[in-house]
């Protein structure tokens, strides 16, 4: 090839190579930029006052002076409300649909009203926390939506229609210029730094409250799965290396543990559910005598699949690290008289300990994030934080399979959309975490044998 | 030796000397390695490796079935080519030996410690960094400590293949007045492409060509009037 063409070549790989980079790094930030923003909108955002009030009432904190100051202003700003409600009411009766709708979107709004009884569910309790949420409610009072039929050549249009205009001539009628007027009065907006979405517990099925009990399922999880797959992978992975005949069957052991790491996840879940559940039903040994005995999902089970997932993982990367010990090493050791158990123990782990880490945190970051092996085995939507003990035989909500479970399943999915982003961010800053700490886990232990 | 069905190693007959240096000498790829690694047993680790014939280690033959291979391994020492010391501290580094077999007090293994740097020539260098890494040590320092690391279990026999190639002539230096201490009361072999040197540290010198013991012989004898016409012609080529 001539120097010409050859540099002409050279330089077109470099360009794409910085193209290829540049792509990656711009789909990163499109998908990041969103996760972040909105996940850190958990945490810090403009509350209302019925923020504080279920901080106060459900979780016991808050500052009570602050609280109460801002409640009397908001009682106060409240107050006509209900009076122009009351004074509607004695004039056109209870019965009255236009009137119950009202009534419904500014509960949503406000909360339940004072004279009204406690309602249920801890949803209907409390008026909108976040002001963005609290302004949708606004708009929900203020305006009707209505279909446009009008156009046939169009399907049905959504308008909104003044809710006012129903409502024209009653004593309701002056209620909405109000609302929209007093809103802040009403509901008391503040910025708030809420870390208790990481470490409260979750109310009404994340209507309010936080992620501790998902955040807790994942790191027990995790640290089972690692607790099983460690020992197991890293005596694998010797025997592979150091004991291991030269023969066809290890071969195929080989060919066996690659192909493991490329099964879909969910053919482990349902390995999982059949072997560990149905077959094996390892939860059934820790449960009380007197229990029904059935054995369902549990931490364990789900601890247990986790392991089979990142297993091969965990011995190739033992396995790479064991071989790549110098070979004088074990010769050194050999020598002065020790046996092949104690060079490996002594010499061998120790020298393979920064690569065996390595890929120890990786199948964590792995473990932590799987979703389809949990579903069958161990994770439910809605439960609260487990103590060490239950996690043989409950299970538990995490953090993959939440995520999934409220934005499809959840009856009130659009109104937690922080809830979602906050956990996938949560998730995405654990799995980062790890991998941080099995950069400066390796560097650390590297720099230490290197001297 | 057999490397699969190659034999590395020929038809030796070779009597060592208690107390004595003895030095194997040949052209590269004749076979000293091979040879000094079938006297502990250090062959079993490469496959396809194996030996026939006997060798005796007061009167014990090596490759008798029932051998203890790690306590023979503790009887024969080894310095390898490359100074290979462990990733752990200078410290650990020597006390590993007398740690796996079973020396626990504190104070005994400094003693031993200790007592194997000086012996080593290293002591003075290194008593104020104990616990730092070994392989912060220049490659004549790993080298000494290589060889302390072999003298703390106490071994009858030293076997020392080319100590010195991968050093510097200060290092070298140090390293055959060592052997000269040594002399006496250990049992040591050596290999080396060093001529001078054989002739400088050994009582006796071995010659081996492709696989083969060519001559043996006292060392000022060897080099003087060698018998063989091939051991003439390599020691003067090698001289010339
Ligand atoms: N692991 C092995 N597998 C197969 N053959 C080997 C192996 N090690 C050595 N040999 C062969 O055995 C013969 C002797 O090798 P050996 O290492 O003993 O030579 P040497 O005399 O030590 O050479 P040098 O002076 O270069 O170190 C050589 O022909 C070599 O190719
Ligand atoms: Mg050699």
């Amino acid at each position: 090839m001539r120097l010409g063409t050859r540099k002409v070549v050279d330089r077109s790989f470099t360009g794409l190579g910085i193209f290829s980079i540049a792509l990656v790094s711009l789909a990163l930030v499109i998908l990041l930029t969103p996760i972040v923003v909105r996940g850190i909108g958990a945490v810090v955002f403009r509350a209302t006052i019925e923020h504080d009030r279920v901080l106060m009432e459900h979780f016991e904190r808050g500052n009570a002076s602050t609280f109460a100051a801002r409640n009397a202003t908001a009682i106060a700003a409240r107050a006509p409300v209900y009076e122009m409600l009351t004074a509607y009411e004695a004039q056109y009766g209870v019965d009255d649909f236009e009137l119950e709708e009202l009534r419904e979107a500014l509960q949503r709004l406000l909360g339940p009203a004072p004279d009204q009884s406690k309602p249920t569910l801890a949803r209907d309790q409390f008026g909108a926390t976040r002001w963005a949420q609290a302004q949708e409610a606004a708009h929900n009072v203020l305006y009707v939506q209505e279909w446009d039929y009008s156009d046939p050549t169009q399907f049905g249009v959504p308008v909104d229609v003044p809710r006012a205009k129903r409502f024209a001539g009653t004593p309701l009628e002056s209620l909405f210029p109000y609302v929209s007027e007093h809103l802040d009065e009403m509901l008391q907006p503040h910025w708030t730094l809420y870390w208790g979405f990481l470490l409260d517990d979750s109310l009404d099925a994340h209507m309010f409250g936080g992620i501790w009990a998902e955040i807790l399922g994942t790191l027990y999880l995790t640290i089972g799965a690692v607790l099983f797959a460690v020992p197991m992978g890293i005596i694998s992975a010797i025997y592979l290396v150091e004991y291991a005949p030269d023969h066809w069957l290890i071969g195929v052991l080989r060919s066996c543990i690659s192909t493991l790491a490329g099964v879909p996840s969910i053919v482990f879940g349902l390995f999982g559910l059949a072997f560990f559940i149905n077959t094996a039903q390892v939860s059934k040994y820790f449960m009380a005598a007197d229990s029904t005995g059935v054995s369902s999902k549990s931490i364990l089970a789900g601890s247990l699949t986790l392991a089979i997932l990142i297993l091969p993982v965990i011995i190739r990367a033992a396995e790479e690290a064991i071989r790549a010990v110098p070979r004088t090493y074990k010769e050194a050791a050999l020598s002065v008289g020790a046996g092949k158990w104690r060079t490996i123990l002594t010499v061998m782990l120790p020298a393979a300990l920064p690569g065996i880490l390595t890929g120890i945190v990786i199948s964590m970051g792995r473990a932590a994030g799987e979703t389809a092996p949990i579903i069958f085995t161990a994770a439910v939507s809605v439960g609260r934080p487990l103590e060490v003990w239950q996690t043989l035989t409950q299970p538990t909500p995490a953090l993959p399979w939440s995520v999934y479970n409220l934005c499809t399943e959840h009856t009130a999915a659009d109104e937690i959309r922080h809830v979602q982003y906050g956990m996938v961010l949560t998730l995405v800053v654990l799995v980062l975490l790890l991998n941080t700490a099995a950069i400066i886990l390796r560097a650390r232990v590297s720099r230490r044998l290197a001297g | 030796m057999f490397y699969g069905d190659s034999a590395a190693v020929r038809d030796v007959t070779l009597g060592v000397p208690r107390g004595k240096v003895t030095a194997i000498i040949g052209p590269s790829g004749c076979g000293k390695s091979t040879l000094l690694r079938a006297i502990n047993r250090m062959n079993d680790l490469i496959r396809g490796c194996r030996a026939t014939g006997r060798l005796l280690l007061e009167g014990e033959d090596v490759y008798r079935p029932q051998i203890d291979v790690t306590a023979l391994r503790r009887r024969v020492g080894m310095v390898f080519q490359k100074p290979n010391p462990f990733p752990k501290s200078i410290f650990d580094n020597v006390a590993y030996g007398p740690r796996i077999h079973g020396v626990r007090s504190r104070s005994d293994l400094q003693g031993i410690v200790e007592q194997s740097l000086r012996r080593a020539a290293l002591w003075d260098e290194v008593k104020d960094r104990m616990r730092q890494n070994a392989l912060g040590l220049s490659g004549g320092q790993q080298q000494r400590l290589c060889i302390a690391r072999a003298l703390a279990v106490e071994p009858e026999l030293l076997l020392m293949d080319e100590p010195t190639s991968a050093l510097d002539p200060m290092a070298t230096d140090h390293i055959e007045n060592l052997i000269a201490e040594l002399r006496g009361t250990y049992t040591i072999i050596i290999v080396t492409h060093n001529m001078q040197q054989a002739a400088r540290v050994s009582d006796l010198t071995a010659f081996m060509y492709v696989g083969e013991l060519i001559e043996v012989g006292d060392t000022s004898g060897l080099f003087t009037k060698p018998v063989n016409q091939r051991t003439q012609d390599y020691i003067t080529g090698r001289f010339g």
